[in-house]
């Protein structure tokens, strides 16, 4: 699984970033985590609002923090 | 009705049953806010010297602030989860000039985003085909027009400021986006933003009553976090002057006749950054001690609308040139809006 964080790192971004380690860690899946701030490359996944949370190239979230389970929950629902 | 459809129908009602529970609170601590402390100060313990106000002033002041805070952000976030920028750019695409920039300022007091996101929302809506000119409305008029300073100078000055402070922040908004639309300005975009392709957004999903108030709520916490040290830190400064400072201190230094009032007072907001959170107590006190309405005015607009962290992001996008005109045209306006003010009030 490819978890990517969009953001310009900001705080908020950070704090999703801390969230998806964590969710991955917790889940022991095999995943990686990466954090994009070119601005270019967030706006080709069409996101205008960060953070947003990419998973495969699908934009999950954007434009808020969530709450901490709500990361667990999709990312638990993608890896099945 | 089947079991089910009640079971579904109870679910729907729940979160405005705690919503109106949640008003009926809200209420009663307000109506108590004041009455509290005025029994306290004046009645019970007597003290109505100079530390006695600015003691009470400071309690009462908190409370009200606090309050009207809660309220006014929950307000603002629920209505907000209605407006997506997507949709927003989606309806500012190939429009005119003009009412373009009219559209463009309205949705931007709607839209949601904070300005960590200011530049993305650019390249969104640039290379979306929104014209510069559009864009640059929408992003002045977001952070200019600020439900928080709305609410509060409603709450220190009456509502004919705030409804001026709204009307004129989206006449600046409207015609300095127009006149950079006008200077053809676009050469000084850095050029990635044009070749930028920029997928087509999802629609989101549509949020249920219950998850809009639970946004609320989030936002509620998120801002009142973040403001609430230098809202007490900006009241109890306010205290001190308003105990401390003698009553014509600013008629003579900065009243309505100092012509010079107003541009220091813009110079001096640009590089603060502060929310309307922090910067509204403290101008009630200045206001308080004979400093001229367009000054404070001009001043809040200074602070919120102009700040340097996202000029500093912008830089990104916007060529030198360009930021400096559009921080340019957007000071004018705030410069005009001073002074017009100063001579009407």
């Amino acid at each position: 699984m490819e978890i990517k964080i969009l953001g310009g790192g900001c705080a908020n971004c950070r704090a999703l970033e801390a969230m998806a380690r964590e969710a991955v860690a917790a889940l022991g899946i095999e995943a990686t985590v990466e954090e994009v701030t070119d601005y270019a490359a967030i706006a080709s996944f069409g996101v205008m609002r960060t953070p947003a949370l990419v998973i495969d190239g699908t934009v999950f979230l954007s434009g808020r923090v969530p709450q901490r389970d709500e990361v667990r929950r999709i990312i638990q629902g993608i890896s099945g | 009705m089947s079991v089910a459809e009640r079971t579904a129908t109870r679910a729907a009602l729940r979160p405005w049953g705690w919503a109106a529970l949640a008003m009926a609170a809200w209420a009663s601590l307000f109506a108590a806010n004041e009455l509290v402390w005025d029994r306290l100060f004046f009645d019970l313990l007597g003290w109505e010297g100079r530390v006695g106000s600015a003691v009470h002033f400071f309690l009462y002041d908190t409370g009200k602030i606090l309050l009207l805070l809660t309220a006014v952000v929950f307000a603002a976030a629920v209505l907000r989860s209605f407006v997506s920028p997507e949709r927003t750019r989606a309806l500012l695409g190939g429009r005119r000039e003009g009412l373009g920039n009219l559209a463009a300022a309205g949705l931007g007091v709607a839209t949601p985003f904070c300005s960590c996101s200011a530049v993305p929302l650019f390249i969104g809506f640039v290379s979306a085909g929104v014209p510069l000119g559009i864009t640059f409305s929408f992003l002045i008029a977001s952070p200019m027009v600020n439900e928080v300073a709305v609410v509060l100078l409603w709450g220190t000055f009456g509502w004919r400021v705030a409804v001026a402070y709204l009307g004129f922040g989206l006449v600046i908004a409207v015609v300095a986006g127009w006149v950079v639309g006008r200077l053809g300005l676009e050469r000084w975009v850095e050029p990635f933003v044009y070749q930028v392709q920029a997928a087509a957004a999802a629609e989101g999903e549509r949020p249920s009553w219950g998850e809009r108030f639970a946004i609320g709520r989030a936002e509620v916490r998120t801002i009142l976090g973040r403001v609430w040290p230098f809202l007490i830190a900006a009241i109890a400064v306010g205290a001190a002057i308003h105990g401390w400072v003698p009553e014509d201190f600013f008629v003579r230094y900065a009243g309505p006749g100092n012509p010079f009032a107003v541009p220091v007072a813009v110079l001096l907001g640009i590089p603060l950054y502060s929310n309307a959170a922090g910067v509204i107590p403290l101008i009630e006190a200045l206001a308080a001690k004979g400093l001229a309405l367009g000054t404070v005015l001009a001043f809040t607009m200074a602070v919120v609308a102009l700040s340097l962290p996202e000029m500093i992001l912008l830089r990104r996008v916007l060529r030198p040139r360009l930021l400096g005109t559009f921080v340019g045209v957007v000071a004018l306006g705030i410069l005009g809006v001073g002074y017009l003010f100063n001579a009407i009030f």
